[in-house]
């Protein structure tokens, strides 16, 4: 059972990419492009649906989707390949998705799991060999920043705040 | 100076531990060197040729005189005693001992300072003009804005990995000497009809192997914009530049592939969407971080000639390393590092311990560190000057040779670098040698040498009157020379001028270049006005008279 952190604990993950025999009705996460290769299969899936984004999927495509979607998993293929910070921020800030923004991928390490949280990121998908504990733990290495951010890291004081106030 | 508040202070604590953690668990074996790279990077630590360095930050340029002692502590307690200072006002450490880092950080904690973000692809250090704050031609200091970005850039949640390094350098007077328009982002202070300050914003400027000028993407920015602005535009390019080849994914590739139109639209089309969701720049915050760069307590005096009566070598150091000051009786003070017999930029423990303490004498306990490599009392009275002078002379920092050929730029080159192709240091002692008539110096006049050991460019010489570039030829270090660049005003790139040249040839060259320059100039004419006026061929011509076989 893999386990994620999400919202600071670390949980037994009750979702399933495809491919790791979800059963029909589970909570299961779809590539893009299979989604978009067979809309109306995952139309009628009857679980929780979630869509993983490569690194180079533009965010804005989801638009018309989000409404369906209870998740929406960013790929990171390796930590220096940064684009999932902005597209994590978009579907935020821009085209206001509420449900679980996971961060996958080879890339998902301990040293990034702030920066991915400080974007919008609430459940995080370590790579295979990261220690869970560690990373929860990486989560309060600054209690300050100087930019604004999502909540899901507890800052004692920001410098440039995004929202008035 | 900016100081620190507690947030300023726990973040580079913060960064510290986390530093130090990273380096425990690598060398524990727990990050292996691929998994380590980028996060010693983003603390400044590169694994060079012959050892670790680790490049400093000194925030555009700005020292205070316990900073630059504490520099000097750690070179002696931490390295061999010196260190060398860049074109983007750091000061590098070449042989510190990789497990010390983390205390070396610590160290500079302890004086407000760091090394973050001083590499990797992330926005570097923010440079700014040397004479910032004291030109007599500034529109705005730009140093507030400079640390406002600085702050925002620190461990910016979405821009920490991106495509390639990212340089921003800031000016605020119509001269450019901080070669704003080769950075990704250069910030032009100015006004607009209303008087209300903001920027002409630059984009996709940068040297290395695609050396390209920066073009305007907005004419003006309002300074409440600046943070909004910034934030589209690294977006675009986080989004969008290239990641699948390491030499085409500075943003000048994107900006040349779209177009600065195309990509003008895409910033102001991301910035109409994100503005109000960006960061704020409220106006308190920019004058709370003006008020730390308010002018100095300056006497109130007269101009006088401080050269009357004195010797002719103190009058040469006046005429050349010294420069004008908006504040009636101050000059602002050259601290040459480009002695002959030195290695450009360099400078030893003992230098900067004195230095710091002349500062605290003569000029507000204040240094400055120059993109020309050099450092700066930027407040000295002129009653004071002969006695910098003779202290400056007494640690050999008053060589009388600023703005002339020997005040050349250079990388460290292949005798540190593991990038380089060619030495740059052994090539400046050549050209220090046969240069080294100082009367010789002034007959030419303003003539920029700028060196690099390979083609990442790091010496500018794209952009030096004379520019110089180290290639490997059959495992021989010979050396390329173009003409004709600037950075300062009118930037332009320097021209290739024929087949590169063996290394013991580099000096005989650029004097048959100088000569050549001599036979042509009209009375009082500049190095680059003459080449600008004839043209490169009698250069070319010049400079392979007597050397026609040059592979």
């Amino acid at each position: 059972m893999r386990r994620i952190l999400r919202r600071r604990e670390i949980v037994a993950d009750d979702w399933r990419h495809l491919g790791e025999g979800a059963e029909e009705g589970s909570a299961l996460i779809v590539p893009l492009v299979e989604l978009r290769k067979d809309p109306e299969r995952w139309r009628r899936w009857r679980g929780r649906l979630g869509v993983r984004l490569s690194s180079v999927d533009p965010v804005e495509e989801l638009t018309a989707d989000l409404p369906r979607l209870d998740l929406v998993a960013v790929e990171f293929p390796t930590p220096s390949d940064g684009r999932g910070y902005s597209a994590a921020r978009l579907l935020r800030e821009r085209l206001g998705f509420r449900g679980e923004l996971r961060a996958v991928g080879a890339g998902v390490r301990q040293d990034q799991v702030f920066l991915l949280a400080r974007c919008g990121f609430d459940a995080i998908e370590l790579a295979q060999n990261e220690d869970p504990d560690a990373a929860r733990r990486a989560l309060d290495r600054y209690d300050v920043a100087y930019q604004g951010g999502s909540p899901e890291v507890a800052l004692r004081r920001q410098r440039f705040s995004s929202r008035p106030g | 100076m900016y100081q620190y508040d507690a947030l300023d202070q726990a973040f580079v604590d913060r960064r510290v531990a986390e530093f130090r953690d990273q380096m425990r668990r690598h060398l524990a074996g727990e990050l292996s060197e691929d998994e380590f790279r980028p996060l010693r990077l983003r603390n400044g630590l590169y694994v060079q040729r012959h050892a670790p360095m680790l490049r400093i930050a000194i925030p555009y340029g700005l020292l205070a005189a316990r900073q630059l002692a504490k520099l000097a502590d750690i070179a002696r307690r931490y390295d061999r005693g010196f260190g060398h200072f860049t074109t983007r006002q750091n000061l590098q450490l070449n042989w510190p001992k990789l497990a010390d880092v983390p205390d070396i950080l610590a160290e500079l904690a302890t004086v407000q300072m760091h090394a973050i973000q001083t590499s990797g692809n992330c926005v570097r250090n923010v440079t700014a003009d040397h004479l910032a704050g004291i030109a007599p031609d500034e529109v705005d200091d730009p140093r507030p804005y400079c640390e406002i970005i600085r702050q925002w850039a620190t461990l910016h949640p979405e821009f920490t990995y991106l495509p390639r390094k990212f340089k921003i350098a800031v000016t605020g007077s119509p001269e450019d000497r901080a070669a704003s328009e080769v950075h990704d982002i250069g910030l032009h202070l100015t006004r607009d009809a209303a008087g209300s300050i903001g920027f002409t914003v630059l984009v996709g400027g940068g040297l290395g192997r695609t050396p390209i000028i920066g073009q305007v993407i907005r004419d003006f920015l309002p300074l409440p914009d600046l943070l909004s602005y910034l934030e589209a535009i690294l977006r675009v390019y986080n989004r969008h530049g290239r990641r699948d080849n390491l030499n085409k994914a500075r943003i000048k590739i994107l900006v040349k592939s779209l177009g600065i139109e195309r990509f003008r639209e895409q910033v102001e089309a991301e910035w109409r969407l994100s503005r109000d969701s960006s960061p704020l720049l409220p106006a308190a915050e920019v004058e709370r971080v003006r008020g730390f760069f308010r002018p100095q307590p300056y006497e109130t005096l007269e101009d006088f000639d401080a050269t009357s009566g004195r010797e002719p070598r103190f009058k040469a150091w006046y005429r050349y390393n010294t420069r004008a000051h908006r504040v009636p009786g101050y000059r602002a003070v050259f601290v040459a590092l480009k002695a002959h017999g030195h290695n450009p930029g360099d400078m030893s423990s003992d230098q900067m311990d004195a230095v710091a303490s002349l500062a605290e004498r003569v000029s507000f306990g204040l240094i400055r560190t120059t993109h020309n490599q050099n450092l700066l009392l930027a407040d000295v009275r002129q009653r004071d000057l002969y006695e910098a002078w003779l202290e400056l002379e007494r640690l050999g920092l008053a060589m009388p040779n600023i703005g002339t050929l020997t005040d050349m730029i250079a990388c460290p080159g292949l005798d540190f670098c593991s990038l380089a192709n060619a030495g740059t240091l052994g090539v400046a002692r050549q050209i220090q040698e046969r240069f080294d008539d100082l009367d010789y110096l002034y007959d030419l006049g303003d003539i920029e040498i700028k060196m690099s050991g390979c083609m990442n460019a790091c010496g500018h010489h794209h952009v030096g009157h004379i520019g110089i570039l180290g290639v490997d030829k059959r495992g021989e270090e010979w050396y390329q020379i173009s003409l004709g660049g600037s950075a300062n005003g009118f930037t332009a790139l320097g021209e290739v001028i024929g087949p590169s040249v063996p290394k013991s040839e580099v000096a005989s060259t650029i004097e048959r270049i100088v000569e050549a320059y001599r036979a042509l100039r009209a009375d009082g004419e500049r190095f680059i006005d003459t080449l600008r006026r004839v043209g490169l061929e009698p250069f070319r011509e010049g400079a392979y008279a007597t050397h026609p076989a040059a592979a």
